[in-house]
């Protein structure tokens, strides 16, 4: 329905534009062909003029309302050092282009009026001028030679890779569809070695793990930046191509695959000091949400963005990150919770290279560990019927084997030095199962186990006397055997301080 | 008869004549011509150059109505970004996803097909084969005083390659993949990989195919132009007495010839790489859970063989129409074009400069930073030929005595866009305020502006012009002034605005901005930009429904010289046959630009001088 209606207006709008043809025609025609010449000619010389006049002041009065969207005025100033250099050079090319653009738009509407068609008119034969076109060859160069090395200027300023001396923070950007993944170098202050054929979904910039360096690389979900400090950042992509983006720093790479781009900058204005200067413009002191005239307002929320300018698919319009510049101790402070990608995410998995050794730093933790907790066990209060029991959680053993692994060897290395530590000690080594398979089997597995258990701590000197072991089978589950973590749970090995 | 006739030609044109054996029918038949006897010979594979370049025109045309159409649905989109879009189904089928509350939206991927083909269409189907083809087929033999084209059967091919192009691009709309939807420079990865867009599977097998046909009617089309216009100019026509429209063409023609090929040989790698499995441009990819086995290309290369056409081509796109308006503008304002030999001059250096500033486009794309030094140096060179020409415009209007209908304030408009897209070339072209506006809709506004509203403004002034000359009826002038300012207005409003989006770095291809806050919040803007573009719109169908309403009712050409041009094309008759000229083809005394000399109101170019006269 509404198509035919919309037909209908079309065919309508058709038919009055052909009847406004053909009156106008028989206008002309009734008029005659001189005397519609010059009506014609004075009332569009009068229109042309007036929308010159028009037009040249919207434009400049618009750019003047606008002008805080502007780069280097208002609230839009560079958060970047080298922003500054853009920001006045943009202002510069304003200046130049503006006046060149209200003269010669002038001059012309200006012109077409003045020089309309008229019964006293006779067009002047004025076919060239040597002296005026070397005039308007000349300026144009001058200035744009102005403009052009101002330009170059800064642009080897900004564009100069990082030199050997300096002092600078490397962080990784890589663009996917669509998204952006970074990567912060860890404490080593380097980033590790990447292959694309190693991307995974665990492993989304394909780490190659077998280079330490890669171990304490961090991958924050957001940017964040010490203020004042340069930074590189390496921008990579991993399918197709993107733009690493930061209006606000004008920063802008493309993100190349088999490609890496670099982009060297230093940001110069902290979160919280550009959510002060936007304070105090009242385009910015309305609340952030106009469904919630009570919240916060929008200098308050305001955060600098990382955007991406190439088109790369369907979610090109929804690659965001947010960007934080904060003082260098807020940075330390965060950079201390991030957790490396490898220990988050990799350690133990299959993927991981070194899931069948452990690294010092984690024997390490893991004696600390150990110790605390056995002490805890040995003098915490004991509730109605509580035993003081110790769960082994890293003592394992070949799957339906007695057989420990390799990683146990450590914990139960910890164990004897600390029966030789504390001489009192005496316990219990106890091995239990799920409640799968035969039951009989069960309590000899849990028993082998506990028996090898005491086998590691005799070997290791420990006096014999001061511990014994049993297999319990299913007996003593600490979970329900209903799924398959529970059970996981349940077979374990564990000490009882006696 | 016919050899007495022939000693007085031009010796070109007496052995294209015994070679085609042409002479008897230029003469005697010229009603009943033996090339254009059926319907199918006269209208469809027609070896006329008028005719031909009227075919280019009503194709340009249709092309030119679907193109903006795409534009003003994702102008909606844009404007409107909440707006229930349901009513658009019948016409866009699956794209408008409706969701469980009954409201439309137009699908994500299909956004990016509309933008892709709106700058396919406009550059390459509208802005080269409908401007240029269209005016370089009319406007050459006639102008310099030549039968037909060097290669007539060439000139049809020209045709038919662009209308096969036309029909394989059509053809991929209606993909249920959808149409190519990576950008109409079309840059892999994306445009390799039919896993990272549904759009770059068939649909930019099919975009490749139509545009190397593309291409293919381009060079037959450009040969041949240059060649006619080196051999065939009538005895008396030199260089220096050429029209400023045939100047540019000749320009063009060269520039595309040269250019085109380039363009071709990019787009076979990208085939290659697509089909093929080479790596020309592909390396270290993951896409879709696997890593594929492509490694060591560079996508860079791609862009570097595209921009090297890309460029040259908006020069080709903005070359004739500089050219139509500088011979508009001359004969209306009752003037000769002010610095003839300057404007030949920048013609020239801005054909041969378009070659060295490509990488401007490539700025940010990782290339290194010192050959963006060397590109931002001769780009802003190129805004110097550029300037005289504007400076020339304004002083052939100045002390003129201006005739205003629909062709002449095209030309004014005309000059006001390349002012104000012009300018705005200083700050793209400036490689460190490129940072920033890069990408964003800064360079939508530039480029919209300059050389396509420009463009457009150039070819309707055209269009208006010789528009007796090529139906022998006027089209109405009223609605011709009333496209003009609605054409005008509608065009500012949409890309002025445009500035301020890009200043503050909203970037351009964004389905919606919702998700920025820094983008967000120029829901005002948008909105007016859309009503700008749907205004806009409408606005052409006045021009539609005249350009096909005069053809057939429009008021009849009654002299052979409507405009009191000096020009050959007026020298023909009102109903020019095939050939052209019925008797001898005039010779040419003068150059193009004697108006209001010595008293006279103007002196056609076939008037020998008068005693004592000054030659320009």
């Amino acid at each position: 329905m509404t198509i035919l209606i919309g037909l209908l207006l079309f065919a309508l709008l058709i038919i009055v534009l052909i009847q406004v043809s053909r009156i106008t025609e028989i206008t002309r025609a009734l008029r005659g062909e001189e005397d519609w010449k010059w009506v014609n000619s004075k009332r569009i010389g009068i229109w042309l003029l007036v929308f010159g006049v028009v037009f040249i002041l919207l434009t400049v009065g618009s750019a003047y309302y606008y002008k805080n969207y502007m780069m280097g005025y208002g609230p839009h100033s560079s958060a970047s050092e080298h922003g500054h250099a853009i920001d006045s050079l943009w202002n510069l090319t304003v200046f130049f282009t503006g006046i060149v653009f209200v003269v010669t738009q002038f001059l012309l509407f200006y012109f077409a009026w003045k020089y309309r068609q008229k019964k006293s008119r006779k067009a002047e034969f004025i076919h060239d001028n040597m002296k005026l076109e070397m005039i308007w060859t000349v300026i144009p160069s001058v200035v744009l030679v102005i403009l052009l090395l101002k330009g170059l200027i800064a642009w080897n300023d900004i564009m100069a890779d990082v030199k050997d001396d300096d002092e600078f923070l490397e962080i990784e950007t890589m663009g996917m569809q669509f998204n952006w993944i970074l990567r912060y170098p860890g404490e080593d202050g380097k980033i590790g070695a990447r292959d694309f054929r190693l991307t995974s979904a665990s492993n989304p910039l394909g780490q190659d793990w077998t280079d330490p360096k890669n171990l304490d690389d961090l991958q924050p979900s957001d940017i964040v930046l010490p203020v004042g400090k340069k930074v590189r950042f390496r921008i990579l992509s991993r399918d197709v191509l993107h733009s690493f983006f930061l209006p606000h720093f004008r920063v802008k790479m493309d993100a190349v695959p088999g490609m890496p781009t670099y982009f060297v900058f230093t940001p110069s204005t902290t979160t919280e000091e550009y959510r002060k200067q936007l304070s105090e413009y009242p385009e910015y002191q309305v609340p952030a949400d106009p469904d919630d005239p009570e919240g916060p307002q929008k200098w308050e929320v305001f955060d600098y963005e990382l955007a991406c300018a190439e088109l790369c698919g369907n979610g090109h319009f929804s690659m965001r990150k947010v960007v934080r510049v904060v003082e260098q101790e807020e940075y330390e402070a965060w950079l201390k919770e991030q957790t490396p990608y490898y220990f988050g995410s990799i350690r133990g998995k299959d993927s991981d290279p070194y899931k069948d050794q452990l690294f010092d730093s984690e024997i390490e933790d893991r004696t600390k560990n150990f110790e605390n907790d056995m002490y805890e066990a040995m003098y915490k209060e004991l509730e109605e019927g509580e035993k003081r029991v110790y769960q082994l959680d890293n003592v394992q053993f070949q799957s339906g084997s007695s057989e420990l692994t390799e990683l146990s060897t450590y914990e139960l290395q910890n164990l004897a030095d600390f029966m030789k530590e504390n001489d009192e000690l005496r316990i219990e080594i106890q091995g239990h199962t799920d409640n799968t398979g035969d039951e009989a089997d069960n309590i000899t597995l849990s028993q082998n186990r506990a028996d090898r258990v005491a086998e590691f701590l005799r070997n290791a000197g420990v006096s014999p006397d001061r511990f014994s072991s049993k297999g319990y089978g299913s007996s003593m589950p600490v979970e329900s055997n209903d799924t398959a973590e529970d059970r996981a749970m349940n077979r374990r090995v564990q000490i009882e301080i006696l | 008869m016919a050899t007495t006739d022939i000693k007085d030609y031009d010796l070109r044109a007496e052995e294209l004549i015994r070679d085609h054996g042409v002479d008897d029918h230029f003469h005697e038949h010229h009603e009943g011509d033996k090339y254009q006897s059926s319907f199918f010979s006269k209208y469809v594979f027609s070896l006329d150059h008028k005719m031909i370049s009227r075919q280019f025109l009503i194709t340009g045309i249709i092309w030119a109505v679907i193109g903006a159409g795409m534009s003003v649905i994702f102008r909606i989109q844009l404007g409107y970004p909440e707006a229930d879009l349901q009513w658009l189904q019948p016409l866009l089928g699956k794209w408008i996803n409706i969701d469980s509350a009954g409201v439309g939206t137009l699908d994500p991927e299909f956004f990016y097909s509309l933008v892709t083909m709106h700058g396919t269409i406009l550059i390459f189907f509208v802005l080269t084969a409908g401007l240029s083809g269209t005016f370089a087929n009319f406007l050459i033999p006639l102008q310099i005083g030549a039968r037909d084209m060097a290669s007539p059967i060439m000139n049809m091919l020209s045709y038919w390659f662009f209308f096969l192009a036309s029909i394989v691009m059509f053809f991929s709309l209606f993909l249920s993949t959808g149409p190519f939807a990576g950008g109409w420079v079309a840059y892999p990865p994306l445009s390799a990989l039919p896993q990272a867009s549904t759009g770059s599977g068939a649909g930019m097998t099919l975009w490749l195919v139509a545009l190397i046909l593309f291409v293919i009617s381009t060079l037959l089309g450009g040969i041949n132009y240059i060649t006619t216009i080196f051999n065939l100019r009538t005895k008396g026509m030199t260089f220096w007495r050429l029209p400023l429209s045939i100047w540019s063409l000749l320009i063009t023609a060269i520039v595309g010839l040269l250019s085109f090929p380039v363009l071709v040989t990019g787009f076979l790698l990208l085939f290659f790489d697509r089909s093929l499995g080479t790596s020309f441009y592909l390396s270290e990819i993951f896409i879709g859970g696997e890593a594929l086995d492509h490694v060591g290309g560079s996508p860079i290369l791609y862009q570097h063989l595209f921009w090297f056409l890309g460029h040259p081509e908006v020069y080709i796109i903005i070359l004739p129409a500089m050219g139509i308006v500088s011979e508009v503008l001359s004969v209306h304002s009752r003037k000769p074009i002010f610095g003839y030999r300057a404007m030949v001059y920048s013609l020239v250096a801005i054909g041969f400069l378009s070659f060295l500033v490509w990488a401007h486009h490539m700025f940010m794309s990782g290339v290194n930073p010192f050959l963006s030094s060397i590109f931002t140096t001769f780009t802003m060179i190129i805004a110097v030929p550029s300037a005289v020409k504007v400076f020339n415009w304004l002083s052939t209007i100045f002390r003129g005595s201006i005739r205003f209908n629909s062709a002449s304030l095209f030309g004014i408009g005309f000059v006001s866009m390349f002012i104000s897209g012009g300018l705005t070339g200083l700050f793209m072209g400036n490689s460190v305020l490129d940072i920033q506006i890069h990408d964003t809709y800064f360079i939508v506004a530039h480029f919209h502006l300059v050389m396509g509203v420009a463009a457009i403004f150039g070819m309707l002034a055209g269009i208006y012009h010789w528009y007796p000359k090529m139906f022998a009826r006027h089209m109405n002038d009223t609605l011709g002034q009333i496209h003009f300012w609605g054409t005008i207005i509608s065009a500012y409003m949409v890309f002025w605005p445009m500035h301020y989006l890009g200043m503050f770095g909203v970037p351009r291809r964004y389905y919606s901005f919702d998700v920025f806050d820094a983008f967000r919040d120029f829901g005002g803007l948008n909105e007016f930009i859309t009503i700008g573009a749907i205004i806009g719109f409408l606005v052409q169908f006045v021009f539609i429904v005249n350009f096909f309403y005069s053809m057939w009712k429009g008021r009849k050409m009654t002299s052979k010289n409507p405009y009191k041009a000096t020009t050959l094309e007026w020298t023909t008759p009102i109903d020019t046959p095939h050939g052209n000229w019925p008797g001898k083809i005039p010779t040419v005394e003068r150059w193009a630009y004697d108006y209001s000399k010595n008293g006279e109101d103007y002196v056609p170019q076939v008037i020998p001088l008068r005693e004592g006269e000054e030659a320009h």
